[in-house]
């Protein structure tokens, strides 16, 4: 292959890993239920490792293997698994409740992509190309993730939107070149810490409630009348 | 010079940590207070010769490695802020050395002596400081300093509001001036006071800034409307440091506003600027007198008059910021140099009325006026430097209160060559008001002097009182000795002051003066000598008492006394301070500030007592400050909902204002 098509191929195919990203955060937008929001938020890990692995390649940077690697097993396996397991060992309730509804939050997603493309295009204007894609689907995909914590009732999808958030963050960092592995450790660890500060909320809210609906919550503090 | 005032402000900050630490140690005052009027003096004897020298102009700069990790701290000494740091550690020095006596009356000395020195400290700080870091930092700590001093007393009713309005006015004008600092740095970001007066702002910015500066700074020096806090503050704090902050501190804001006005903003000068400033100094000097001609308590007294003050060399700076702006410098050094001999002057005499005032309050323990009285036969070494002090703040000759009014006044009668019709007619209007506040400040001080220690003695505490001991008096005595003498010689200070008009406006005074005569504007105008008007006034004193000796009869002749029109002998006869201000009370303040007086006259026969009450309302107050707490109230109110939302909603405003933010960068970056 020529210098300049397998540049092409390099452009494409990280181009194609950071919209599967993207692509799993509007998975999660419009799941009702949890165990698919779960398999969406794995799917996004998935598609968040393998853009990392091919970060990894072409910018013959190795440390982003391992990075690869931790969001493969931790966030596409073991995150997942854990919150399944919680789900069915506190047998909480299966399904979803929006606030927003689900194609509301769909169009008020679209309108955030156009929204980080704007931004970061022009913002940008002096690096490759590759970093300002990578940036501008990044910043859709933390945005989004903020979107579902907010438009979600349930405290599962308002973590599970945490999480992606984080996602973003990783995708934006990978995306440029030199970046030191210190900063991917961190997140990761900052994910892990989260995720298992949340899993204690759950089991403390589930002792007290039955449920994890955070509107039994409000009602304890005397927020809702 | 520059070198010396920081060690000084290290060794003061040195003794107020001496102060924190060991409060309790029986020669914690004098230490304190000794190291102080050391230090002080050691500041003013140097910045003095530093400012006399011919060579001065030169100018020290100093930039340390502290701060903000990226910015250096840099700091500077010209001419203008020499002249304020002698003003500075003069009145300090001997506001000590008066604190070295009054401090021992403290009842709660712990709360005083940590933060006195860290206050002076703070002050010369303020006055080196050459970037708006190092300035407002400083700015802000000797607010904060002084804050603490007026909380010393903090268990007397009021004295915790006091305090609360001072910090809130404080924050405020703080804010004011990081505004204006911020406009005048630029897109830049040229902090340090070189690069703003390398600048040139645009001219809506520049006029921003002058409007932010006379806010920032204006609330510190209390022009009216922002003066509200300082007749509470100023007597809350115990007397010494009333004297500082009334004296000195409003002194420091007036640097920081010619700092920013004079020097920073740079080039486009508009004449409206200087319109704005007399208008708003000379509806201070009239309601600041008014206000203090209505008051009954001491020392809230002595702050009104602070205010009437700060709208006289206000009105000064005004016309010669019109002047400069109209391209004719020449004229705007008069008004300039009347400005700061003000402010000189003004230190010296506020700071010797407030002494005097603590020297009362230490031998009676009272502020109101009418529970006062007679005091010049109990305390008659401080009846005499009140009385020093009363004729120079009554603008009287040959004291120096009437030296500088004298300058603006000639200043005002320069105004027809201003260019701007406008201002032809702004100019004299403040000259009026000059006229009218001169005048009331002399009922004012009349009016104090007399009830205070003229009269019979109205309570037990007053006829109880004596003399108070000497270091108070001999520090009260030196500062009316120098009041005296730039009364007698007020070359004296125009020669300080003359140099620093020629490196701030570009001219200095036209005429070379001599030592003897004051004559600003040679050949049109009037000249004046103090010493000629001293040396006439004591000659004829002193022929007709001579007279009075020599053709008066020495023949022992008895009759009954005269009783002065009171044949009762009851001390509640006599006329108080609010009857003596009852006159001018209805002339004016039935207008200004609706005075209303209800007398409920029993019918005969009955046996209730009668009842006098009046009725004053603030217009500060009652149009700006009720109106402002009750809109943010009610705002705080609507807020108080957003203390208890849920935690989704507090995510979706994080999430509205992210978007709302990245909606105004796209729309900027395009």
């Amino acid at each position: 292959m020529s210098p300049s098509l397998l540049g092409q191929l390099d452009y494409s195919a990280a181009h194609l890993f950071s919209a599967m990203v993207l692509l799993g955060s509007f998975a999660m937008i419009y799941q009702r239920r949890m165990v698919g929001m779960f398999n969406a938020f794995a799917f996004q890990a998935f598609a968040l490792a393998a853009a990392a692995a091919w970060q990894a390649y072409i910018q013959e940077a190795h440390h982003l293997y391992v990075t690869a690697a931790m969001a493969l097993l931790l966030k596409g396996l073991l995150i997942p698994f854990a919150l399944r397991v919680i789900v069915r060992r506190l047998d909480i309730h299966r399904s979803i409740e929006v606030v927003i509804g689900i194609g509301v939050t769909m169009l008020v997603g679209i309108g955030l992509v156009a929204l980080s493309a704007l931004l970061v295009m022009p913002v940008t204007a002096g690096a490759a190309a590759t970093t300002r894609e990578d940036l501008a689907l990044a910043l859709s995909v933390v945005l989004i993730g903020l979107l579902i914590m907010i438009s979600r009732r349930n405290a599962v999808t308002q973590v599970i939107g945490f999480m992606s958030m984080e996602n973003g963050l990783i995708l934006a960092v990978i995306g440029v070149a030199g970046m030191p592995l210190v900063v991917e450790m961190s997140v990761a660890f900052a994910v892990l810490v989260a995720f298992i500060i949340f899993g204690l909320f759950f089991f403390r809210i589930r002792e007290r409630f039955d449920s994890l609906d955070v509107h039994y919550l409000e009602t304890f503090r005397g927020e809702r009348r | 010079m520059l070198d010396v005032i920081l060690l000084g402000v290290a060794a003061l900050i040195g003794l107020g940590i001496t102060g924190a630490l060991w409060p309790r140690l029986p020669q914690a005052n004098v230490i304190v207070y000794g190291g102080s009027l050391i230090v002080s003096a050691v500041l003013a004897g140097a910045g003095l010769l530093d400012q006399l020298r011919p060579s001065s102009g030169a100018v020290a700069a100093l930039s340390l490695p502290m701060g903000l990790p990226w910015v250096e701290v840099h700091f500077r000494v010209d001419l203008l802020s020499g002249f304020f740091a002698v003003l500075l550690n003069f009145a300090g020095a001997l506001i000590s050395l008066f604190a070295l006596g009054y401090g021992r009356h403290d009842a709660e000395p712990r709360r005083v002596l940590p933060f006195y020195p860290a206050y002076l400290g703070m002050m010369n700080l303020v006055l080196v400081a050459d970037d708006a870091f190092a300035f407002l930092l400083s700015w802000e700590t000797m607010s904060i300093v002084s804050w603490l001093l007026v909380l010393a007393n903090h268990r007397q009713e009021g004295n915790a509001r006091a305090a609360f309005i001072y910090l809130l006015m404080a924050s405020f004008g703080t804010l004011a001036l990081l505004f204006a600092f911020g406009l005048l740095a630029g897109a830049e970001g040229g902090y340090s006071f070189a690069a703003m007066r390398a600048g040139t702002p645009d001219a809506w910015a520049a006029g921003f800034v002058v409007i932010l500066a006379l806010i920032g700074a204006g609330s510190k020096a209390g022009l009216v409307p922002l003066h509200v806090w300082l007749p509470l503050a100023h007597p809350a704090a115990p007397s010494h440091v009333s004297a500082l902050m009334s004296g000195v501190m409003t002194k420091i804001a007036i640097y920081g506003f010619i700092r920013i006005v004079f020097d920073l903003v740079g080039a486009p000068q508009q004449w409206w600027w200087g319109g704005m400033i007399m208008c708003v100094g000379a509806i201070s000097a009239v309601l600041g007198i008014l206000y203090a001609l209505m008051e009954r308590d001491l020392k809230t007294l002595l702050a009104y008059s602070t205010v009437e003050n700060v709208g006289i060399i206000m009105i000064g700076l005004g016309l010669s910021l019109a002047f400069r702006a109209s391209g004719v410098p020449e004229y705007a050094a008069l008004p300039f140099v009347a400005a700061l001999f003000h402010a000189l002057n003004h230190a010296l005499f506020k700071s010797l009325l407030f002494c005097s005032a603590g020297a009362v309050l230490t031998a009676t323990g009272v502020r109101d006026l009418e529970r006062l009285g007679g005091l010049i036969h109990r305390m008659p070494r401080t009846a005499v430097v009140a009385l020093v002090g009363c004729f120079a703040i009554a603008g009287l000759p040959p004291l120096n209160g009437f030296a500088s009014e004298w300058m603006m006044f000639q200043a005002v009668f320069t105004s027809p060559s201003l260019p701007q019709p406008l201002l032809k007619l702004i100019v004299p209007l403040a000259g009026v008001a000059l006229v009218l506040a001169a005048a009331l400040a002399a009922a004012c001080f009349v009016r104090l002097y007399g009830v205070l220690f003229l009269s019979r003695p109205r309570t037990a505490q007053a006829a109880a009182a004596s003399e108070v001991e000497p270091t108070m008096t001999v520090a009260m005595g030196l500062l009316a000795t120098l009041c005296l003498c730039l009364g007698a010689l007020p070359a004296l200070a125009v020669k300080l002051i003359d140099p620093l008009a020629a490196a701030i406006v570009g001219a200095g005074l036209p005429s070379g003066a001599g030592w003897l005569f004051l004559a600003p504007v040679v050949g049109e105008l009037n000249s004046y000598s103090g010493i000629i008007v001293l040396a006439v006034m004591t000659g004829f004193g002193l022929l007709v008492v001579l007279l009075a000796h020599r053709l008066g009869t020495s023949r022992l002749r008895r009759s009954a006394p005269w009783d002065c029109g009171f044949p009762s002998s009851d001390p509640a006869t006599q006329y108080s301070a609010s009857s003596f201000a009852q006159p001018l009370r209805r002339v004016f303040a039935t207008v200004v500030f609706r005075a209303n007086e209800t007398v409920d006259m029993p019918d005969p026969g009955e046996t209730r007592a009668a009842s006098f009450k009046l009725g004053l309302w603030d217009p500060a107050w009652r149009l700006i400050f009720d109106p402002c707490a009750r809109l943010i109230g009610f705002l705080a109110d609507r807020f108080n909902a957003m203390q208890f939302m849920t935690i989704r909603r507090y995510l979706s405003l994080m999430f509205a204002a992210l978007i709302v933010l990245l909606f105004a960068v796209a729309a900027t970056a395009q």
